[in-house]
């Protein structure tokens, strides 16, 4: 019984990774029908941009749940920069073309950000600071790390305020209206600009956080960790049904889950085969996805 | 109020609009009849900035406008209610209102329009909490002039309300859209293929043939011309 709960936790802390990061891909996907594969490169600039001013701050002394959040706060800060200025060089200027060209240059902005960071940090793995130590009411506890209870927590708070922020503020009321016909919107004097700049820099931010605890229970990154990490959280979204936020959370969790029983009790050889054989089996039978709405093309 | 001057725009490709002329003076209802494809969305479109003008110019109470964006232009108080009425299906009714004042700060002015609307449409009163997308199409039209409203418009263009309504609803939508000219000094553009109706309530009216205005009189005497009567009004 141990065993199944470790997997569980396993999973779940997993799953809520993918679940950060497939919120941004479904919230840009929502609003412009862009898949933006160089979101996973947002994570792991995220997870730099904290590597570097945790050890910077930690010269100067600081420790603990300080040097997490601040070290978080800025990765953050920097990470919806990367996504704002991305959109305004890669995808703004695409905007009217065919649906081919825009996603076409998110895979050149993949490429271009992963070799930034490979020539202007280093090609190898580096280990990253545990930032979350372990909680003194953790220790008894064998089935489940304190850095896996702190991303667990931090990836429900950020979802139920993400979903509170769409439902409640002019801004989300925005981001909703513009995601259902853009036109209508301008019409009534929403600056769709500004919504689709927003949605970059919230999806962006959530990414860093996602980087920025995964690499402290991980301990160790390399410029790659955004590729394999997007790949998946692409498919959390696809799976929950792209477009749809309960649908990102809830797909990061069933991928996060599949991945973990089958590593515990099959293989981790064939962690990616269930991930991805999870996603031809949806695809088959819920084309939409779990949470996805099936929609009538209107002629 | 509006002044339209030599407006050429292209849509898709075509040339929809060609030299397009019109004016409008405060207070007042103006209809702009025409057949299918005659250009009279693109007009409303190309005033409210969506489909820019390639040449020609666009006067809002004095000002240029030819040149702004569509949130710039509605935030002068110029307000379309669009063709196939584009209410958002995934918000409810109280919602989509909320995007009408989406501009507006004034918490309590909005709720007081919000009563306002719900008297004027006891129907989306009671539906308030419901999807927009599960309302009929008699509804949504209600919701889509009073999604209009709630930015406190000061010239409202109206593209085709009485499209696909039962006759009973068209005529509460053209009742409606006289009292709010008379009610709150709203001018108002209306854009109609249902040219008796719109006549019957229009100060004014424009008709329109392939891109370019082909008459241009007062409503009550396009009523009586034989040209209008046989093309449009079906006698």
């Amino acid at each position: 019984m141990d065993y199944f709960l470790e997997l569980f936790f396993g999973g779940l802390t997993r799953g809520s990774i993918y679940a950060l990061i497939a919120l941004g891909y479904t919230m840009v996907y929502g609003i412009i029908q862009l898949i933006n594969f160089a979101h996973g490169e947002i994570y792991m600039i995220g997870a730099f941009t904290a590597l570097v001013v945790a050890s910077a701050l930690s010269l100067l002394g600081m420790n603990g749940l300080s040097l997490l959040m601040l070290s978080g706060v800025i990765a953050m800060i920097y990470s919806a920069a990367y996504g704002f200025t991305m959109e305004k060089i890669a995808y703004k200027p695409l905007r009217d073309a065919q649906r081919l060209s825009p996603l076409i240059s998110a895979i050149g902005m993949s490429i271009f950000l992963q070799n930034y960071v490979l020539l202007a940090q280093t090609s190898d793995f580096v280990s990253f600071p545990a930032l979350i130590e372990e909680f003194p009411f953790m220790e008894s506890v064998t089935i489940m790390r304190s850095s896996e209870l702190v991303i667990v927590v931090t990836t429900a708070v950020a979802t139920t305020l993400l979903t509170l922020f769409i439902k409640f503020t002019r801004m989300g009321k925005a981001m909703r209206a513009v995601a259902q016909d853009k036109t209508m919107a301008m019409l009534l004097g929403v600056n769709v600009n500004r919504v689709i700049s927003a949605t970059f820099i919230i999806g962006s931010a959530l990414a860093a956080v996602g980087g920025v605890l995964i690499s402290s229970h991980i301990g160790q990154i390399n410029f790659y960790i955004g590729f394999i990490a997007g790949i998946k959280a692409f498919t959390a979204a696809v799976l929950g049904g792209i477009g749809s936020i309960p649908g990102a959370v809830i797909g990061g969790l069933v991928l996060g889950w599949t991945e973990s029983f089958a590593t515990g009790y099959v293989s981790s050889d064939y962690e990616d085969v269930f991930a991805f054989g999870l996603l031809v089996f949806i695809l088959i039978f819920r084309p939409a996805g779990i949470l996805g709405k099936t929609t009538s093309e209107k002629v | 109020m509006l002044k339209v001057k030599n407006l050429h725009s292209y849509y898709g490709g075509i040339h929809a609009l060609k030299s397009v002329s019109l004016e409008l003076s405060q207070g007042e209802i103006v209809t702009l009849i025409g057949a299918n494809g005659a250009g009279k969305s693109t007009t409303l479109m190309s005033i409210c900035g969506i489909v820019p003008p390639r040449y020609g110019e666009i006067f809002f109470m004095g000002q240029p406008i030819h040149h702004m964006s569509p949130d710039k232009i509605f935030a002068l108080g110029i307000v379309q209610v669009p063709e196939g009425r584009r209410i958002f299906a995934d918000l409810t009714v109280t919602e989509n209102l909320d995007m009408g004042a989406y501009l507006r700060n004034d918490k309590a002015g909005i709720r007081k329009d919000m009563e306002y609307i719900f008297n004027l449409f006891p129907r989306l009163a009671e539906r308030r909490r419901q999807l927009g997308g599960t309302l009929s199409g008699g509804e949504q039209q209600m919701l889509a002039i009073s999604r209009g409203l709630m930015s406190r418009p000061k010239l409202l263009l109206l593209d085709e309300p009485s499209l696909g309504l039962a006759p009973v609803l068209v005529q509460l939508i053209f009742e409606t859209i006289q009292k709010i000219n008379q009610e709150n000094k709203t001018t108002i553009f209306l854009v109609e293929q249902n040219a008796n109706m719109s006549l019957r309530i229009a100060h004014r009216g424009y008709v329109m043939e392939s891109g370019v205005i082909a008459l241009e009189d007062t409503a009550a005497n396009l009523l009586k011309s034989e040209k209008v009567k046989a093309a449009y009004l079906g006698l």
